[in-house]
């Protein structure tokens, strides 16, 4: 085996290398051909076209781009009022709304958790709503929540005040919560496998101590259920500001009966559905202001960035990796 | 023997001691502490039942509502009198759901044959080859998922307006035959669970990269394959978006998200019960799907939150 530079035998193997390591990158490149395609064509591209697209004026069909510099970013922050409602709408829902589901999510795994017998059929039971599709899900709620509807008919037979939640500003957006905790499912298997996995000496060892219920939960459960809970509120905040289908089909189903598009309808009642995804499809895809429609996805993305970057920093504060720190 | 006889003593001496420090809860416990024990499981059970009510009622008032008259239905009336089961004949009446049923499949099948034909290799190759900047690669295709789909919706539409594929269903379909993040994703997780003694030794017998994969890896991995499918097919059956999107105002490519949308626009708080008809009708083949499939739904997610 000793290796000897300059004979035949070590060039020949030396060729031999080179060619399996070209033949290795082919075989590489083959299977990894589908995803590189792709990653040129659905991102590549159009990441760099939507950002060339957010400084120019442009309506896709009858013009080319017309370069307008920075007109767009400054028309949105300055001109657009619908930019800040739309914005403070999304906000609403990443702030208040996420973490509700969190909460909900969390507190029904635990239920799930207490029954020794039947929790199968129970999970099976929390999780169809999850199935059910947002369009088929949102006008379930357009009807459930409408102020006839059966869930006002139950509030008001509890003699509990009954809200027109479709109707008025101030209830749509928790309507459009309720909602989102109907289909809370994924959230709420991921936190039953985690509760589950908490190893059940640690509440042993707490309950010798005379710990309380409440002690174990917050010194014991909460910190080993810590990363998945970090991992919901990630996802949760990237999927609540592109929040759109449920926004989309209740804001155009309830909108008032002047309204015969769905446009017109917009964020109905009066804006307070009206999402940042909401504005710029209908800035997009209604009125063709394509150069300003780049423009807002741009800012968008940059939120999305910003607050999962600075989730991510928050995290080793308060999530608790077993096995090692952090 | 002496050994044996000491070892049996020996536990019987620890089985004794047991008795004096921690009894048997069964067998000692007494009345008082049972009825607590079934309080407790009557409580247990109680709070379960009560999530159950709230998951399922709403399922309990679309169906009931869809079988009222239009008149009740508007009504605060909570049952059904009498039963319009002639709702589930009118729905289709009023609006092509055939077509639209039709055009989810299409969509909704072919879109999932294309990401895990397209995914199997990629997440293969992510996990099974080793080659210099693989792990770069990876947490490129992570990062793509982090992407918002607005970032990209104008510029592809614009490529679609080229190809003149704006008003069919090649918008939504062509996409998927290219890999989907979430799908690699998920899919390397578990072929890196695989072990690789069964790789090498196919390695050994002389097979190629795609004989392994295809071979070994792909009969192991069947279940994540099943999972990557189901939620390929409930994501496109379920969306909204890209149809809405690329439909060019033609209905005759509306998807049931799509239809059923713009019929609840049209007959606007008039028509609840053909409306949670046609939603039932929207819901019931994925339910259906779901109970059927549900070890690898619920294993597929608890993959993706657990090892994520």
């Amino acid at each position: 085996m000793a290796v000897v530079t300059g004979t035949p035998r070590a060039a020949e193997r030396e060729r031999l290398r080179r060619r399996r390591a070209r033949r290795k990158a082919l075989t590489v490149t083959a299977f990894m051909s589908p995803w590189i395609v792709g990653f040129l064509w659905f991102y590549i591209y159009p990441m760099f076209a939507s950002l060339f697209f957010s400084f120019t004026k442009y309506d896709g069909i009858r013009q080319t781009p017309q370069w307008a510099g920075l007109f767009n970013y400054k028309f949105m922050f300055t001109k657009d009022p619908f930019f800040w409602k739309s914005l403070g709408n999304t906000f609403w829902i990443v702030i208040i709304g996420v973490p509700l589901q969190i909460t909900f999510a969390l507190l029904v795994a635990w239920a799930l958790t207490r029954p020794r017998r039947g929790r199968g059929v129970y999970r099976t039971l929390y999780f169809v709503p999850t199935m059910v599709p947002a369009v088929a899900a949102a006008l379930a709620f357009l009807f459930l929540l409408n102020g006839h509807g059966p869930f006002n008919t139950i509030l008001h037979f509890f003699h509990i005040p009954t809200p027109d939640w479709w109707q008025d500003p101030a209830w749509s957006k928790p309507g459009l919560v309720l909602l989102g905790m109907w289909g809370v499912g994924e959230a709420m298997i991921i936190f039953l496998a985690a509760l589950l996995d908490v190893p059940q000496h640690l509440y042993e060892a707490a309950d010798i101590e005379g710990a309380t219920g409440r002690q174990k939960f917050r010194r014991i459960t909460i910190p080993m259920i810590s990363p998945v809970i970090f991992f919901s509120a990630v996802i949760g905040v990237i999927y609540g500001f592109q929040y759109f289908t449920e926004a989309y089909v209740i804001g155009a189903g309830s909108g008032g009966a002047g309204a015969n598009t769905a446009s017109s309808a917009l964020g109905s009642p009066n804006g307070s559905t009206l999402f940042y995804t909401i504005w710029l499809y209908q800035q997009a895809f209604e009125a063709f202001h394509f150069g300003y429609a780049s423009a807002m996805a741009w800012v968008l993305f940059v939120i999305v960035m910003a607050c999962t970057v600075a989730l991510i920093k928050t995290s080793n504060r308060w999530v608790f990796y077993q096995g090692g720190f952090r | 023997m002496p050994r044996a006889s000491q070892v049996a003593a020996r536990e019987n001496v620890v089985r004794r001691a047991q008795v004096v420090v921690a009894p048997n809860p069964r067998r000692t416990q007494p009345a008082g502490v049972r009825r607590l024990r079934f309080l407790r499981t009557v409580g247990d059970h109680s709070l379960a039942i009560v999530f159950a009510v709230i998951f399922v009622s709403p399922f309990v008032f679309v169906v009931l509502t869809s079988l009222m008259t239009q008149h009740q239905a508007l009504s605060r009336d909570l049952w059904p009198h009498p039963f319009q089961w002639g709702n589930y004949i009118e729905v289709f009446r009023q609006e092509p759901i055939l077509r639209y049923a039709w055009n989810t499949v299409v969509y909704a099948g072919l879109a999932t044959v294309g990401v895990v034909l397209s995914s199997v290799p990629v997440a293969y190759a992510l996990s099974r080859i080793r080659w210099k900047g693989r792990q770069a690669v990876f947490l490129i295709v992570i990062a793509t998922m982090m992407l918002p789909a607005q970032v990209t919706i104008v510029p592809l539409y614009l490529i679609f307006v080229r190809l003149g594929w704006i008003g069919t269903l090649w918008p939504l379909i062509v996409p998927a035959f290219f890999g989907d993040a979430f799908s690699i994703f998920l899919l390397r997780q578990f072929f890196l669970t695989i072990p690789e003694e069964l790789v090498d030794a196919a390695r050994v017998d002389g097979a190629n990269e795609f004989q392994i994969m295809w071979h070994v890896i792909v009969k192991l991995a069947k279940p994540a394959i099943a999972a990557v499918g189901l939620f390929q097919f409930l994501y496109a059956w379920n969306d909204f978006f890209g149809p809405l999107v690329y439909d060019g105002g033609n209905p005759q490519i509306w998807t049931l998200s799509v239809g059923l949308q713009q019929f609840t626009t049209i007959h606007r708080g008039v028509l609840w019960n053909l409306q949670m008809a046609a939603s039932v009708m929207f819901m019931v083949p994925i339910i259906i799907l779901f109970l059927f499939a549900q070890k690898a739904f619920i294993e597929g997610i608890t993959l993706t939150g657990v090892k994520g």
